[in-house]
């Protein structure tokens, strides 16, 4: 696309894009130098600072903050999804009664803010933090992909529906055995991708006090002290920032190989539907 | 209901300052953004790599390490906020802003190719081309995913009731431990509130969907 944006660039317009990009370069590495150099004259780089990453007892507290954060992520994810199936086959179901509740249901966990339900559990059902924070997350992202499996089966040819119904497959049937693998194959990127989303979330435990990764960093913060507060994070953001990428890099993988067995075949992860509700 | 109607000034309060905060990232985020995806998509290639690395930088971040860098890091590093807003609003603007490029981006790539080709053919330049012709019809196929942007702007605003900032979910918090016994009512209470922004905003969305997003 961008190349139609503009003619192939002659031999003046190479020149002025050289000059822009030397420039532009120019202007970032300056503005990285200044940070660095304002992080240098705050000792940021002193080597002692650096020095507690040798230490084994570091690396076991950030550890265990990494394994609080990633269990948590796994239980919540693998609990989410099958709940999520039920409530999309709840939403989609012929019967009004049952269609309407759960849409006004879905809505509004859709509408509120995870770290609310989080705190709701933990106040209000006076569970452990580990309960609350994967109940919390469970509950929001089980909405999330039931909104993205009903996009999936929506986005199907009719005629898959039509057939199924068409050979005596009662409507439930039809939904289990010919639209919903479908769909679910044709949301595959989605679905990975709000694995991220669900995966940042879990670090909105540090303000339910779960011990997780960023919990971690203010612990050894105010164990070691104020100094060592942005090697630690700089660390731990670090750890989140590669793993949400290689998960994310995952999604795109699956989009690009695409799945012959969904009709329509493979739907782009669409950023706003998996960003609906994510911090 | 009694602890709600005691402390309806706080919940207004705090509801108020949710708006506020959501609104001022919104629009920082809104320019921040179209201006990362124009740059995405510039013949400069200093200026794309720049945009790209902030976007997958910031969308794989969670916003608490966003929120805690702003808030608790950068004073320790010698940055010092008035108020705790400043911070709260540079840590939403800029995360937001990436998801907010991302959107505009994949906008930019549903306008056919046609589009720019005509406009180029009849003598535009880039600039032209940009701003005359793809980015008014990419934003209207695009504001439906932004308007969800911005409903996630707004609960992600919560967060910042954990970093100091005294907005809604910051009160809803301090009131719940306050009244021990009316935990559930007083988080409802607030519940209420979030969804008073977030559900109008949702069914915009949806009615934009319909009828604006397809007439190009």
């Amino acid at each position: 696309m961008s190349s139609v944006l503009y003619d192939v660039p002659g031999p003046k317009a190479r020149r002025i894009s050289l000059i822009g990009s030397v420039v532009g370069g120019l202007a970032i590495l300056g503005l990285l130098a200044w940070i660095i150099f304002t992080l240098g004259q705050q000792g940021i780089f002193e080597g002692r600072r650096w020095q507690i990453f040798t230490r084994a007892d570091v690396w076991r507290l950030l550890g265990n903050g990494l394994g609080a954060t990633l269990s948590a992520a796994a239980l919540a994810a693998v609990i989410a999804f099958p709940l999520g199936l039920l409530l999309c086959l709840l939403r989609i179901s012929d019967v009004k009664l049952i269609r309407v509740p759960t849409r006004v249901v879905l809505e509004f966990l859709r509408g509120m803010p995870v770290v609310l339900m989080m705190l709701f559990i933990l106040l209000g059902f006076g569970t452990s933090q580990f309960i609350a924070v994967v109940a919390g997350l469970v509950v929001y992202n089980a909405a999330v992909f039931a909104e993205i499996i009903r996009a999936g089966i929506q986005s199907l040819p009719k005629g898959q529906r039509e057939a199924g119904l068409a050979i005596g497959l009662t409507s439930f049937k039809s939904r289990m055995l010919i639209e919903l693998p479908q769909a679910v194959r044709r949301m595959m990127p989605s679905l990975v991708a709000q694995l991220v989303v669900l995966l940042k979330d879990t670090s909105l435990g540090y303000i339910v006090a779960y011990g997780e990764l960023l919990r971690a960093v203010q612990l050894m913060a105010d164990v070691l002290g104020p100094a060592f507060l942005f090697p630690v994070f700089f660390v731990a953001a670090g750890m989140y920032i590669a793993i949400n990428i290689a998960i994310s890099r995952l999604a795109v993988w699956i989009e690009r190989r695409g799945s012959k067995k969904a009709a329509g075949g493979t739907a782009k992860a669409d950023p706003a539907v998996a960003e609906a509700g994510a911090p | 209901m009694d602890v709600i109607i005691e402390n309806l000034p706080l919940y207004w309060e705090g509801f108020l300052r949710t708006l506020f905060l959501s609104v001022v990232s919104g629009v920082i985020a809104l320019v921040l953004g179209t201006l990362l995806a124009a740059a995405r998509v510039s013949p400069v290639a200093a200026l794309r790599g720049f945009s790209t690395a902030y976007v997958e930088i910031l969308r794989n971040t969670p916003l608490t390490i966003a929120f805690f860098f702003a808030a608790i890091v950068l004073p320790r590093l010698g940055v010092q906020f008035a108020q705790f807003e400043v911070a709260a609003i540079i840590a939403l603007s800029t995360y937001t802003a990436a998801f907010i490029a991302e959107a505009v981006r994949s906008g930019v790539n549903s306008v056919p190719v046609g589009q720019a080709e005509a406009a180029r053919s009849i003598g535009m330049n880039f600039g032209q081309v940009l701003n005359l012709i793809i980015l008014p019809q990419a934003l209207r196929t695009v504001i439906p995913p932004l308007i969800n942007i911005l409903i996630a702007l707004v609960k992600n605003s919560s967060v910042a009731g954990a970093f100091f900032v005294l907005e809604l979910f910051g009160y809803g918090r301090q009131l719940a431990n306050a009244n021990g016994d009316q935990v559930i009512t007083v988080l409802l209470g607030t519940a209420f509130f979030y969804l008073l922004l977030t559900v109008p905003l949702g069914i915009l969305a949806s009615t934009v969907e319909r009828k604006v997003a397809i007439a190009r």
